[in-house]
């Protein structure tokens, strides 16, 4: 008998994978309505990958949640679709209705104000609305510093908010999913994960994610020192402005009068691996959201994001 | 060290290990260090490290490395750590996930998360203040959450000239506490982690040390537990069941390694098997070993659900419900002997309460001491016993099923992390014997149901005085009643017992137990004590079981009780005569739902009493219904 475990991934990944697997089946015994939040980004795809991995031969038994700002990327949404009509997914879309009525956006509002209502405040909405206690997402330990001390089961009181001075211990992987009424539960598969870890897991593992990760010529105005891909007509060209076609890529996706593109030629996997290693900037650069001011992420935690 | 490694080349696989020492033996900045000499730190973190130095730094004009470790708010304001933070770095042989974790006495939890996952620990010592208690603290710790390769970094080696002398004295002074403690490895290293020497590069300024560098020594050690050599333990995480031709149970295998034909037994019922099938992440494999997540197909339809642990019929953990084991307390209320608690043991939740507290453990000098109760922080001998029997292994021999957490009913917080010693023998040796007669017998040939009428309240809100009249009229309705109440049972059965959180704990469990026995007699038994917490309210009701047991809140208001004072207690706590009096220096925890909520202002007992009586003679009235349906 040829004694075969998992084949192409490294000691490394196949630990990481193992213990994502583990915990996505532990949030589905858990709790009594959880949904996978699916951002359409890299990291949400490899959370997926391995749901559709720790329940086969059955399928997800959960929905999925994608909250529409208005602003994603066109190719974020074809994409999304493509990908939910092939595996089947429960997929539920959820657009914040009284900020689309007030209009916000973040071209006239700002990114603070437009991502606290049409992020924050519609993920809060559609949780409350589906009465779901527990949310998988794929955030990391390694992404900021707010995130290296939030647990891979993350409490949250009721009204969605995190108490960071307040965790619950974690040891031995014998997490305490015990929540009381009106109280949620954030859970993070990929906590243990680095940026390069989703790159290479994503290559070993053929995962398909958007074509807006591979370098390709976009229509880019140049904009307070940042490539910004302008995807429709709303964005109006200021004086002196103009649109420029060049070859660039996303590090992360975002909402995208957010979201700065860097120039590239990365078309293929392997390149974009290359493009990061050699990098000397970090993933979060390139959101606008971040930069703010100084812990904006814990802030931003606290009140609810993910 | 080049930052270019793939994390899909590296062939010692992952290191996860944590830093701990004393506050400001400089934790933060060794992992900084590291993360900066690795050059993982990108130029738009180090900008704004440059911006919080000048804010909050403790280095003058310097980089403070630290920081970038601190990432919380609060800590980087006081400069400490008061949470565990993960970091994450990689070098051509291997990759490294590193907890840093607080070095304050009050943050003994967060330490011990830390160790819980990792494989290596690497305790920090200030070379100019030597061995501090908390260097023990830490060296303890990690021994007893069964850590086995530890690092001694003698940090600041240049603020005492790089002096071999002193490095040999330090290290010698913790080797001998250290050598009894059970590590595989232990290596001591002099470092300077502000300035990186023997970090990631050989110090020259240290011709005398010819052992490796920290980081050389933490890619080459080889800490692959040898997890896969022990037996085969399977932790049931979920019934895999999605269509009538498929029935597979999905787990991580928690140790040793299992092959498709191998015999297995479910360790608590000891049903048996062949393993038939296993699923891996991609497809069918022939084997598995620790670590992988996987799901197993039986050969048999045997009845396996959650939590059961698949074991080698040959080599199967112990299954009871009795057992030793080290507590580290983690919650601000302290644990409380008798109490129940939520446990969870690998994948099963049950309920446990610690019924012994043999003793505390000093980790300063680790010498035994007798305690009623174990605080935040402090680590404890205990006897458990939990509801349900579950298969355990000693910690030592299995982490994975010999490591237990507590959870308090009421706030859902973790409030301690267990590590079993051995299993006590009680259990197997006393067996429960089945009489024919029993509290139904009993009770029908008085032509009445058995029950625990349970009075809570503040003292003097009328508890006794509605129970003597329930008592009176019951018995004229030749009903048979008795009445417990903290008169007739603290002047015997309790006496040894005082108004401490824990005697009350303990004082309200025998009252539970002797109530049990007169409801198993078949009587009506009257219960009144101020019974302040509701978690030993809910042991009894448990205890009792709930068909058997009305809780009847008792609702006086403290001035109330107070205008009253029957007993002239509230007096004397006012003359500074008693201390921890409920209500008023020790606290009472109204029910949430009670079974019957008496207020009591501006009513009078008897018409209490009437409330009360109602409800009893419907609970009768049902018993009879449904016991003697030809009545």
């Amino acid at each position: 008998m040829q004694a075969r475990s998992a084949g192409r991934l490294s000691p490394h990944l196949r630990r990481l994978e193992a213990e994502g697997m583990a915990i996505i089946r532990e949030v589905a015994e858990s709790f009594r309505n959880p949904v996978l939040l699916y951002s359409i980004g890299k990291d949400s795809s490899v959370v997926l990958h391995l749901a559709l991995k720790a329940f086969a031969p059955g399928r997800l038994p959960f929905p999925c949640l994608h909250i529409a700002t208005g602003w994603d990327f066109r190719a974020m949404l074809e994409f999304r679709d493509r990908r939910a009509a092939e595996l089947g997914l429960n997929l539920i879309v959820h657009t914040n209705p009284d900020g689309l009525a007030r209009g916000i956006n973040p071209l006239d509002h700002g990114s603070q104000l437009h991502m606290s209502v049409m992020g924050t405040e519609a993920l809060k909405q559609a949780l409350d609305a589906g009465k779901f206690d527990a949310a998988l997402g794929g955030a990391r330990r390694d992404e900021e510093k707010a995130r290296a001390k939030e647990r891979v089961f993350s409490h949250r009181s009721p009204g969605h908010i995190w108490e960071p001075r307040n965790q619950r211990p974690e040891l031995w992987g014998l997490y305490n999913t015990r929540l009381a009424p009106g109280e949620t539960m954030r859970v993070f598969p990929l906590s243990n994960w680095t940026e390069l870890d989703v790159w290479t897991y994503i290559e070993a593992e053929n995962i398909p994610i958007v074509p807006l990760y591979y370098a390709a010529p976009r229509p880019i105005v140049r904009r307070s020192g940042m490539l910004i891909f302008r995807d429709d007509e709303r964005m109006k060209l200021e004086p002196g402005e103009q649109t420029e076609e060049m070859w660039v890529r996303f590090r992360t996706m975002g909402d995208w009068p957010l979201t700065a593109a860097h120039e590239s030629r990365a078309e293929s996997i392997d390149e974009v691996i290359a493009e990061i290693q050699s990098s000397r900037v970090s993933e979060r650069a390139g959101r606008l959201i971040d930069q703010d001011q100084e812990a904006s992420m814990e802030r931003k935690k606290r009140e609810g994001y993910f | 060290m080049d930052a270019s490694a793939r994390s899909d080349n590296e062939g010692r696989g992952l290191l996860r290990f944590l830093t701990c020492g004393s506050v400001d033996d400089g934790k933060s900045t060794l992992i900084g260090r590291l993360l900066y000499d690795s050059q993982l730190i990108m130029d738009d973190t180090l900008s704004s490290l440059a911006k919080d130095s000048r804010k909050h730094g403790t280095v003058g004009e310097d980089i403070d490395l630290a920081l970038l470790v601190d990432g919380l708010e609060a800590e980087r304001q006081q400069g400490i750590t008061i949470d565990v933070a993960y970091r994450f770095f990689a070098t051509p042989n291997r990759s490294f996930i590193v907890a840093d974790t607080p070095g304050h006495e009050q943050y003994t939890r967060n330490m011990a998360t830390g160790a819980s996952n990792c494989d290596l620990a690497i305790i920090l010592a200030d070379a100019r203040k030597g061995i501090l208690s908390q260097t023990r603290r830490h060296t303890y710790i990690c021994s007893l959450l069964g850590i086995r390769h530890v690092v001694l970094a003698v940090n600041k080696i240049d603020l005492v000239d790089f002096s071999q002398e002193t490095f040999d004295r330090i290290v010698a002074e913790w080797s001998e506490f250290a050598s009894g403690l059970g590590f595989r490895t232990a290596v001591p290293i002099p470092v300077s982690a502000r300035f990186g020497h023997n970090v990631t590069r050989s110090g020259e300024e240290m011709p005398w040390y010819a052992g490796p560098t920290l980081l050389a020594h933490l890619e080459t050690v080889d800490v692959e537990a040898e997890a896969a050599e022990k037996p085969f333990r399977f932790p049931v995480q979920r019934v895999n069941r999605p269509n009538l031709d498929f029935r597979g149970f999905s787990g991580t295998v928690a140790s040793g390694r299992i092959a498709v034909g191998d015999a297995i037994v479910v360790a608590a019922s000891g049903r048996q098997s062949r393993i038939s099938r296993i699923l891996g992440p991609d497809s069918d494999q022939d084997m598995a070993t620790a670590g992988e997540a996987v799901t197993l197909c039986l050969a048999d339809e045997i009845d396996i659900a959650r939590g059961d642990v698949l074991a080698p019929p040959k080599d199967r953990p112990e299954v009871g419900d009795q057992f030793a084991a080290h507590v580290l307390w983690m919650d601000d209320k302290p644990l409380l002997a008798g109490r129940q608690y939520q446990m969870r043991i690998g994948n099963l939740w049950t309920t446990a309460s610690i019924t012994s507290i043999r003793h505390r453990i000093d980790v300063n000098t680790l010498e035994r001491q007798p305690a009623r109760q174990i605080s935040l922080n402090e680590i404890a001998v205990c006897h458990v016993s939990s509801t349900q029997r579950v298969p355990i292994d000693p910690y030592a021999e299995n982490r994975a099923t010999g490591a237990f957490i507590l959870v308090d009913r009421y706030t859902n917080h973790t409030a301690g992390a267990g590590m079993v010693d051995f299993q006590l023998t009680r259990a197997t040796n006393t067996y429960q014997e089945h009489y024919p007669i029993d509290k139904h017998a009993r009770a029908a040939l008085s032509n009445q149901k058995s029950l625990a009428i349970w009075f809570t309240g503040l003292s003097g809100s009328g508890k006794s005085t509605i129970a003597k009249i329930v008592e009176q009229r019951l018995h004229a309705e030749r009903r048979h009643t008795y009445t417990l109440d903290g008169d007739n049972l603290r002047s015997g059965l309790n006496r040894d017992l005082g108004f401490t959180d824990a005697d009350r704990v303990e004082n309200i469990r025998r009252v539970g137990e002797v109530a049990k026995l007169f409801v198993d007699a078949g009587l009506i038994v009257l219960c009144s004590f101020i019974s302040p917490f509701r978690a030993e309210r809910q042991m009894v009701r448990e205890l009792i079981g709930g068909e058997d047991f009305v809780e009847v809140f008792v609702d006086t208001p403290m001035e109330e009780c107070m205008r009253r004072d029957p007993k002239g207690l509230y007096a004397k706590v006012g003359r500074g005569e008693i201390r921890n009096f409920t209500g008023l220096s020790s606290p009472y925890e109204p029910p949430i739902k009670p079974d019957l909520h008496l207020q009591t202002l501006g009513t009078t007992p008897e018409m209490q009493a009437e409330v009360v009586l109602r409800h009893i003679a419907m609970l009768i009235g049902e018993a009879s219904g449904r016991d003697a349906p030809s009545r």
